[in-house]
C-alpha cells in the first residue's frame, strides 16, 4: 500500500482520469477529423501512385521526410531532456518530466510513418528485413529506431509504475472499476518497499543514461544519411552533431508548448509556474546558442569558399528561400534569445511564442535542407515541366503532414485518460514528503 | 561452399542450353533440377534455342515456365565473365539528334518523359563554349547508389554494369540522392507497359516498367549477352556513342573499332566529375575539331525540348 501524504496531489493531477469533459470530447474531434482527412489523403496516394505529391525525380525527398526528421527530432529531443533531468536530479524537473518522455515515445511512434508515405513499394518493406545490407544508412537507422523505440518504452514505463501504484491504491478519487484492473496489472505488484524503491530507482538511472547515449547515436545515424551522400549542403561533416543540437532545440520548444497547453486545460498553474518556464526557457536559450552557432558554423564555410556547388546552393537560399532561410536561420534562432535573455521579457506568454517560434522555425531549417539541395543537383535540371524544377508540396502532403500532428495530440489526449501527465510520485519526491 | 558451387554450375549450364526462349525451356533443365525423370510421348516438337538452332525435342520433355520465374534475377547478378564495359562519348560528333533517347525508350518501354539517357546543355563557365553533354548512367566503379540502398535492388556486376531489380526496389529513393549525376528516374504513377504474356522479367532488360520502383540505363546488358551493341549506340546517327571492353581494350561505334587507351591518349579523354571519387565507367572525349556546331543542337527539337533548353539550361555559365 503505497501512502501518499499531498492527498492533493492525486486528486489535481487526475482531472481526466475520473472523467471525462466535454472540452475534451470536442477537442479529441477536431483531432480525429484533421487525422480522417489525413486518410482520405493517404488512400489517394496509394490509389493514384505519388504522382499526387509534389516529389519528382529531382525532389525525391519532400515535407514527408522534413517531417520525419522533424518528428524523430523531437522523439530524441524528448529522450535527452528527461535523461538529463533525471540524471543530474533537477530539483524543478518534476512537473515537465512526464511531458517529456511522452514526446519521446508519441514522436518516436508518428515519426517512422513518413517513411512509410514516402518509399514508393510499402508493400515491399519487409524486405528491409528480408535482404537487409548494413552498408546502407537506412538499415542503419532502422535497427537504431527499433533499439530507441525498445529503450524509451522501457524508461516510460518505469517512471510509470509508481504512477499507476498509486492510482492503484488510491481512495481519494473514484476511479472507475476496469481501470483499477488495469493499474493493478500495471503496476507490477510495486507496493513503495525501500526494496522496490531503491530497484527502480537504479534502473531509472541506467534508462536514462542508456536513452541519452541511444538519443545522440541514433540522430547521428539520422543525420548521416543525408551526410554520406555527396549532395552540396549535405556533404558535410558536422551534421550528426548538428542534427542533435538541432533536435533538442525542438524538443524544448514543444516541451514548453505543451506544458502551456495543459496548465491551461488541466488547471495545474500550481504545479507549472512561472519558475519552469524560466528554467525551461533558459534551457532553450543555451540550446538556441549552441544550434546558432553549428548553423552559421555550416553556412560560413560553405558561403566564404567558392566550390561552384556550395555557390549554387548559397545563391538558391538565398534568391529562393530568402524569406524562409531569414525566418528559420535567423528569427529562429534569435528571438527565442532575446526573449529568454532578456529579464525584462521573461512572461510565461512571451516564452511560449518563443518557443512556437523555435518549433516552427525549426521545420523550415529541416525545410530548406532537404529541398533546396535536392533543387541543385550536379548536372543542372534541364526540364519544360516546373514541377520537376521546383517543388511545392500538394494538399496530400500537407493533410498528412497535419495528420501526424493530429495523431500527435490523439496519442496525448488518450494518454491523458490513464496516465497523471505530471508526475505524481516526482511531485511526492520533489516535496520531499517521502524518505527513500 | 559445396551447394553454392552447384549452383554456379548449374546457372551455367542453364545459360547454355539457353532458356533464351522465355516461356518455355527444355525439359532437361527442370530434370537437373532434380524434379523428375521424364517419359517419352514420341511425339516430337521443333523448339528454337537462344543461339537461333532449331533443335527437335520430346514434347512431353517441354515444360512451361512461369512468367514470375526468378531465375533470370539471379543470373542478372552476375557478370558477364572476363569483361569491363566502357563507353566513350565524343562530345565532338553529338548534334543533339535525341535518336539515342528515343531508341533507349521504345527498347526500355519506358515513359515518354523516363529518359535514362539524357542531353545535357552544358556551359562550364561564361566565356566557354557551350557543347551537348549525353550522360547516360556512369555505372561507376564505386557507386554510391549500391552502397546506400538498404535491401540490395541495386547491385553491382563484376562485368562492372550496376543494375536495378525492380522486384526487390522498395522505393526509398535513397539511391537518387546517392547519385550525384542524376542518372535515375522514378515510377511516380503506373507506367501502363504493356508486354508480352510470355515475357519473363529479366534486370538487364527490365522491363516491364514498375510503379514505384526506380529505372536507370542498364547498359542494355540484354543487348551485350548476344553480342550487340546497347540501343543507344546503335541508333546514334552521328556515331558519337563508343561501347567497348576495358579487357579488350577496344571501343566501337558500330562503324570503327579503335583501341581504348589510344584513343583516351590521342584525344585527352576524361570522366565527368572525376573529383568525386565514383570512378565512372563512362568517358568523354572533349567536344574539340566539332563536327556540328552548339546551335544546329537546336534545330528539329520539339517545342517543349526546345523549352527545355531555353528556360532552365545552361546554368552553369551564369556568374
Amino acid at each position: 500500500m503505497i501512502e501518499i501524504k499531498n492527498k492533493s496531489l492525486v486528486h489535481d493531477l487526475t482531472p481526466e482520469i475520473v472523467s471525462t469533459s466535454r472540452k475534451w470530447y470536442f477537442i479529441f474531434g477536431i483531432f480525429v477529423i484533421i487525422w480522417a482527412v489525413g486518410i482520405y489523403a493517404l488512400v489517394q496516394q496509394i490509389d493514384k501512385g505519388h504522382i499526387v505529391t509534389g516529389m519528382r525525380d529531382n525532389v525525391v525527398w519532400g515535407i514527408y521526410i522534413v517531417n520525419f526528421i522533424f518528428f524523430m527530432g523531437l522523439s530524441y529531443a524528448g529522450a535527452l531532456i528527461s535523461g538529463v533531468l533525471h540524471l543530474f536530479k533537477s530539483n524543478w524537473r518534476a512537473p515537465v518530466i512526464r511531458f517529456a518522455e511522452l514526446i519521446t515515445v508519441i514522436s518516436l511512434c508518428i515519426g517512422p510513418f513518413f517513411i512509410f508515405f514516402c518509399i514508393g513499394r510499402l508493400d515491399r518493406l519487409p524486405f528491409l528485413f528480408a535482404f537487409p545490407r548494413i552498408q546502407s544508412p537506412i538499415t542503419w537507422d532502422v535497427i537504431a529506431i527499433i533499439t530507441d523505440l525498445f529503450g524509451c518504452f522501457i524508461f516510460l514505463y518505469l517512471s510509470l509504475i509508481e504512477d499507476f501504484a498509486i492510482l492503484r491504491d488510491t481512495t481519494d478519487i473514484t476511479i472507475k472499476p476496469w481501470k483499477k484492473k488495469l493499474y493493478r496489472i500495471l503496476a507490477l505488484g510495486y507496493l513503495g518497499t525501500e526494496k522496490q524503491y531503491k530497484i527502480l530507482s537504479q534502473a531509472k538511472n541506467i534508462m536514462a543514461a542508456m536513452i541519452i547515449a541511444i538519443a545522440i547515436i541514433v540522430y547521428s545515424v539520422l543525420a548521416w544519411i543525408f551526410g554520406v551522400t555527396l549532395q552540396p549542403g549535405w556533404h558535410s561533416t558536422i551534421f550528426g552533431p548538428y542534427f542533435v543540437i538541432a533536435a533538442v532545440f525542438s524538443g524544448t520548444g514543444l516541451l514548453i508548448i505543451l506544458m502551456q497547453l495543459f496548465r491551461k486545460i488541466y488547471r495545474l498553474e500550481k504545479y507549472i509556474t512561472k519558475k519552469h518556464f524560466i528554467n525551461v526557457g533558459v534551457l532553450l536559450l543555451i540550446i538556441a546558442a549552441f544550434y546558432g552557432y553549428f548553423t552559421f558554423s555550416d553556412y560560413l564555410t560553405k558561403w566564404y569558399g567558392s566550390v561552384k556547388m556550395d555557390k549554387i546552393l548559397i545563391d538558391k537560399l538565398f534568391e529562393d528561400y530568402y524569406l524562409m532561410f531569414i525566418f528559420a536561420n535567423y528569427l529562429g534562432i534569435l528571438i527565442p534569445i532575446i526573449i529568454v535573455g532578456i529579464p525584462r521579457f521573461r512572461t510565461i506568454r512571451n516564452i511560449v511564442i518563443a518557443a512556437v517560434i523555435a518549433l516552427v522555425g525549426l521545420w523550415f531549417n529541416r525545410y530548406i535542407i532537404v529541398v533546396p539541395t535536392l533543387e541543385s543537383p550536379f548536372l543542372p535540371i534541364q526540364d519544360f515541366r516546373m514541377d520537376f524544377v521546383k517543388y511545392s508540396p500538394t494538399w496530400i502532403e500537407w493533410a498528412l503532414t497535419a495528420a501526424g500532428v493530429s495523431i500527435f495530440g490523439i496519442f496525448m489526449m488518450l494518454v491523458s485518460k490513464l496516465a497523471p501527465l505530471v508526475s505524481i510520485s516526482e511531485m511526492e519526491d520533489s516535496e520531499d514528503n517521502r524518505k527513500p | 561452399m559445396v551447394n553454392d558451387k552447384s549452383d554456379k554450375s548449374r546457372r551455367k549450364f542453364l545459360k547454355n542450353i539457353g532458356t533464351g526462349l522465355g516461356a518455355i525451356s527444355i525439359g532437361g533443365a527442370s530434370a537437373i533440377a532434380g524434379n523428375k525423370i521424364i517419359g517419352s510421348s514420341g511425339e516430337k516438337v521443333r523448339v528454337l534455342t537462344a543461339e537461333g538452332k532449331v533443335v527437335e525435342v520430346d514434347k512431353d520433355a517441354l515444360k512451361e515456365l512461369k512468367r514470375e520465374t526468378n531465375e533470370r534475377r539471379e543470373t542478372a547478378r552476375e557478370g558477364i565473365p572476363n569483361r569491363k564495359f566502357i563507353m566513350v562519348i565524343d562530345l565532338a560528333k553529338c548534334a543533339n539528334a535525341r535518336k539515342c533517347v528515343e531508341a533507349c525508350q521504345e527498347g526500355h518501354m519506358l515513359p515518354k518523359d523516363h529518359e535514362w539517357i539524357k542531353l545535357y546543355s552544358i556551359q562550364d563557365a561564361e566565356h566557354t563554349a557551350p557543347y551537348w553533354l549525353p550522360r547516360p548512367c556512369f555505372h561507376c566503379d564505386n557507386p554510391l547508389c549500391v552502397s546506400v540502398c538498404p535491401v540490395g535492388a541495386t547491385y553491382k556486376r563484376d562485368d562492372g554494369i550496376v543494375l536495378v531489380d525492380s522486384k526487390r526496389c522498395i522505393g526509398c529513393k535513397f539511391c537518387m540522392t546517392g547519385c550525384p549525376y542524376s542518372a535515375r528516374s522514378f515510377h511516380w504513377k503506373d507506367p501502363e507497359a504493356e508486354v508480352p504474356e510470355d515475357h519473363v522479367y529479366d534486370p538487364e532488360l527490365n522491363i516491364p516498367p514498375v510503379e514505384g520502383t526506380v529505372g536507370k540505363c542498364v547498359f542494355c546488358a540484354d543487348k551485350l549477352r548476344n553480342n550487340e551493341l546497347p540501343r543507344c549506340v546503335q541508333a546514334c546517327p552521328m556515331g558519337a556513342l563508343y561501347f567497348g571492353d576495358l579487357v579488350e581494350d577496344a571501343i566501337t561505334n558500330g562503324a570503327e573499332t579503335l583501341r581504348f587507351s589510344e584513343t583516351m591518349e590521342q584525344k585527352h579523354g576524361y570522366r565527368y566529375l572525376e573529383e568525386l571519387g565514383t570512378h565512372p565507367s563512362v568517358y568523354y572525349l572533349p567536344p574539340v575539331n566539332r563536327l556540328f556546331d552548339y546551335d544546329s543542337g537546336m534545330e528539329g527539337l520539339s517545342e517543349q525540348d526546345r523549352k527545355r533548353y531555353k528556360d532552365t539550361g545552361p546554368r552553369d555559365a551564369k556568374k
